[in-house]
Formats: structure tokens, sequence, C-alpha cells
């Protein structure tokens, strides 16, 4: 009898864990499959034509693929220095009593919803950015901005964790040879953890990219592909937000489809990246 | 200057900008904590809680059918997503391990945590509200299932393979079946920490919104059916947010507040039942 069961049991949870993977191929396939009509009607076009003109029939992903790639370039250049010094000072130059506090608020805010940051960005930076540099202030820019600050808590954390790896007496070894907490820094923590921290960057740039609610308030969903920062802009999440619940024909629908499915190879390979290449997982109990 | 003054010259200057950095993004964090504290303490009142919404200007909208459809759309997400992830997460840690197959859904699990949740919300949309012509509240918490597994599942093999082997074995050598020494010497061994997964990923899909706006879409008045479009505190939030009525817009506040409290205080519990295991 327990053996029957015994056997329901492990088929049971085999049963579901390999769910799993069929549910991700299964992801790829729908996608894939709503795309067609779209990859039929533009093909390689779809990502080189700079125009998305619904009206039209005509849809061009370029703008949303270079408001997505210049946000989470400027999210990646304004938060990644910022995270490295907060990783410093948790890792080296906090006292301890400051340490915990500190670093466990830094884990709890990036629990924060992103939604949270978007509207913060929306009513408190908007005008900041608007005063500062004209314009409506809802554009490129300030989408970056946002972005890079509700990517920042995670990235500290992870950094810092990644800092941590390093073993103390490699640290001791080295204050022992009369070294400062900057030569410790530069020559020991950040050679050893070399391969977590830059995994843990790429890992952030793969969860921006991917990030909706912190920019879809500021940045406008406007086509248009402009080197001028303070413009409004539109990303690849952006243009689906705003505009997957009205979309009314065929074409439209499966090009936004496309846009999705495009979105999801771009995170799956940067997060793959970093995981694979950069993070290898660490086994509990070893 | 001699070499040793330089070195500990830059080495001042880096310590200086380190903690500049960790002040500045510590205080932008504040900040952000801060207009969300005094606008939502500032928005609530027992008129939220009591009243669905409202049109503009009307002064007594409230929040109830979003903290409601919230509700009821991340309860159907925990009752699918927990029983499924914590099974999976058994196989890989009880029946897997290293085994290769094991590995790669951990690997494909991990992914997936970080993927876009929009794209979830597509796909959700393709296969759920396009056959049955209507957004609706199982659409949404479909989603928000698909969103939960992978976290569930990591957590639960993460914590059941934190139980002594030594534990499995004492119960083997009593006779006990496989099954019987999973559900009730290794479950009870990560009692806690399978606890504090859950109530992280409950926490982390209470605050999705991109997955929502095209799948249980927004509903401005109190609705209990799954199978119609359902409010939800995250998308009521966005819409409020970005109208231009100032009443809307603090009922957002309110909302964003609210939402907050709820996940912190979830992840500050998950945090205090890890702490107590390891104190024991």
């Amino acid at each position: 009898m327990s053996n029957i069961i015994d056997k329901i049991f492990a088929n049971t949870t085999r049963f579901i864990a390999v769910g799993i993977l069929l549910l991700v191929a299964w992801i790829f396939t729908v996608l894939f499959e709503h795309s067609l009509e779209s990859i039929e009607a533009f093909g390689f076009n779809f990502i080189t034509e700079d125009k998305w003109a619904p009206n039209l029939e005509k849809f061009g992903a370029l703008p949303a693929i270079y408001g997505s790639v210049i946000s989470t370039f400027l999210a990646m250049v304004l938060s990644v220095p910022v995270a490295i010094g907060i990783a410093i000072f948790l890792s080296e130059i906090a006292h301890a009593k400051i340490k915990t506090p500190v670093g466990v608020s830094i884990e709890l805010l990036a629990a924060i919803p992103s939604v949270i940051y978007g509207m913060w960005g929306l009513f408190y930076f908007v005008p900041i950015i608007r005063d500062a540099f004209g314009g409506i202030g809802i554009s490129m820019l300030t989408a970056g901005i946002v972005l890079s600050i509700m990517i920042l808590p995670f990235m500290a954390a992870v950094t810092r964790d990644a800092m941590n790896t390093t073993p103390d007496i490699l640290k001791e070894s080295a204050y022992a040879l009369g070294g400062t907490k900057w030569d410790v820094v530069k020559d020991i923590i950040i050679p050893y953890a070399k391969a977590g921290i830059i995994g843990s960057f790429i890992l952030a740039l793969g969860r921006a990219i991917g990030e909706t609610m912190a920019v879809t308030f500021v940045m406008g969903n406007v086509h248009k592909i402009s080197t001028d920062l303070t413009e409004p802009a539109t990303s690849i999440p952006v243009t689906l937000a705003n505009e997957f619940a009205e979309a009314d024909s065929g074409l439209y629908y499966s090009s936004l489809f496309e846009l999705s499915l495009l979105l999801l190879v771009i995170s799956f390979t940067i997060i793959s990246i970093a995981k694979f290449y950069f993070l290898r997982r660490k086994r509990i109990g070893q | 200057m001699t070499h040793t003054q330089k070195r500990i010259l830059v080495n001042n200057i880096v310590m200086v900008l380190s903690t500049l950095s960790a002040v500045v993004g510590i205080g932008f964090l504040i900040w952000i904590l801060g207009v969300l504290v005094v606008n939502g303490i500032d928005a609530l009142s027992m008129t939220i809680f009591a009243n669905e919404g409202a049109p503009p200007g009307n002064e007594d909208g409230g929040l109830k059918h979003a903290l409601i459809g919230q509700l009821i759309l991340v309860s159907y997400a925990t009752l699918f997503g927990v029983p499924l992830g914590v099974l999976a997460g058994t196989y890989l840690s009880e029946y897997g391990q290293k085994a290769k197959l094991a590995e790669t859904i951990r690997d494909v699990s991990d992914i997936m945590m970080s993927a876009p949740s929009i794209v979830i919300g597509a796909f959700v949309y393709a296969i759920v509200v396009a056959p049955t012509g209507h957004f609706s509240g199982w659409a949404g918490s479909i989603a928000l299932t698909i969103i939960m597994l992978p976290i569930v599942l990591r957590t639960t093999d993460d914590m059941l393979q934190l139980v002594p082997s030594t534990l499995r074995e004492a119960a083997f050598a009593l006779g006990a079946p496989k099954y019987k020494v999973i559900t009730q010497v290794v479950y009870r061994g990560a009692k806690a920490g399978i606890l504090t997964g859950i109530l992280l990923a409950v926490a982390r899909v209470a605050g999705e919104t991109a997955p929502l706006l095209f799948t249980s879409f927004n509903d401005n008045f109190l609705n209990t059916d799954m199978s119609q479009p359902m409010a939800s505190l995250t998308v009521t939030m966005y819409n409020y947010a970005t109208s231009p009525y100032e009443d809307w817009q603090k009922l957002g506040w309110a909302a964003a507040f609210i939402l907050s409290m709820f996940i912190l205080t979830l992840n500050i519990l998950g945090r205090l039942f890890l702490l107590k295991k390891r104190g024991k």
C-alpha cells in the first residue's frame, strides 16, 4: 500500500516539476504563434523600421528598442557607481551597529513594488526635470533616472553579497600587511568577487530592461527616436503597458506579441549570461 | 608626498566617495518612503475602506473594490502557486537532487524569477482573455500564479536541502516509506524556511501591476465574480495616479501606502521566522 502511495507521490512531484519546463516552452510557443502575422507582414524590418503607426497598420519596433536600450543604459550608468559605493560602505566602512539596519532597509526597499517608484517619479521627479531642462518633464532622462533608483536597492544588496563572499582571512592578511581599506577593496575584494559583482550587475540589467511600471509613468509612450534625452520616448514594456488593452486589429495585436517575444528573448539571454557565465550557483550545505 | 601619504590620501577620497554614494542612494530611498508615508497617511480615512470607487469630483470615493479584488486575486494565486511550487521543489530536493533534469528545472526557474512580468501578462492574455473574449479575475490570478511558481519552487528546494540528511536516514532506518519521510520529517524540519518563502512570494506578487493590466484589467466597482474584470490595488493605483483628478490621485497614494505596508509587513514577518529558526 505505502509502496503505491510512494510511487504516486514521487510521480506527482516529478510531473509538476517537469510542468515548469513545459510551461516556459508553452510561453515561448504561444508568443511566437501570436507573432506570426506580424512576422509574415514585416519580417526582419520589424526591428529596423522606425515608424509605429497603428492607424496606418505600420509597425516598426526600432523606437521601442532604442528606448529600452537607452533608458536601461542610463539607469546602469547612474546606479552602478552608487551601488558599488553602498556595497563598499556596507562591507568595509560601516560600523557593525550601522551595517545591519542599513543593509536590512536596503533589502526591504528592494521589495517595494516598482509601481510605487513610478508614481513617485511622476509626482515628484517629473517637475524637477521640467524645471531643470524645460519641456514637459516626461522623458527618456526621467525614465532612466527613476529606473536607476528602482534597481539601486537590488543592485546594492547583491553587490554587497558578492563582496561578502571574500574570506575574512584574505582581507585580514592584507590589513596586516598595512593595506588601507581602499587597497583591500581594490586588490583583494574586487579581484576575488569580480565574477559575482559583474554577474549581479548583469542580473540587474536583465531586470531593468523588462521593468514596466517604474518607467511607464514617466516615459510618455512616444514612438520617436530622438537624441535629445529630455524628449518623451517609449520602450518595449512601456508600449505593451499602454497599448495592449487598446489594440483593435489582428496585425496590431500580433505586433505587440512580437514585441513581448522580443523582450522575453532579450531578458532570457541577459539573465542566462549572468547566471551561467558569472554566477555559478552555490549549493546550500556545501 | 611620499608613497604612503599618497595611498592614505587616495584611500580617504574613496572612502568619502563611498560613504557619500551610500548617503545619496539611501537619501533617495528615504525621500520615496517619506513621500509615500506622508501622502498615504494624509489620504487614509475610514471611507476608503467602506466605499467603492466613485466618479472624479465625488468626495466619498473609496478603495473597497480594489482591496477586496486584490485580496481575491492574490489568494487564488497563492492557492494555486503554493502547493504546485512546494511539490515541484520537493521533487528537486528529494528526488531529482543533482540529476540533469533537476538542474535544468532549477536554472529555468531562476531565469523565470527575473523575467519581465509584463510578458507573462501577454501570455495569459493569449491563452485566457482572447479565447474567452473578455478580461477576468481568473486571468489575473493565473498570471500571478505563473510569477509565484518559480519563487516558491526555488525556496522550497533550498530549504529542504538544509534539512540534515541524518534526519532522513534515521526515519528510513525506522522503516518509513519515502513519502512519509518527506511529509512528516523533512517538511517539519524545513517548516519555517518554506513559510518564509511563501510569505516573500506572496509579497512579490501582491506588488505586481504589469501582468494585471491586460488580464484582470480593472473595475471601478466591487466585483467578486472571477469571470469578470476585477479591480486590484496596483492597477487602480496606476489608473488613479495617471488621472488628472486630484481626489483620484489622493486615493492612488492611499492605495500605494496600504500596499507597501502590507508588503513590508510580509517581508519583515518572513525574516523574523527565519531568525527565530536560526536562534533555536
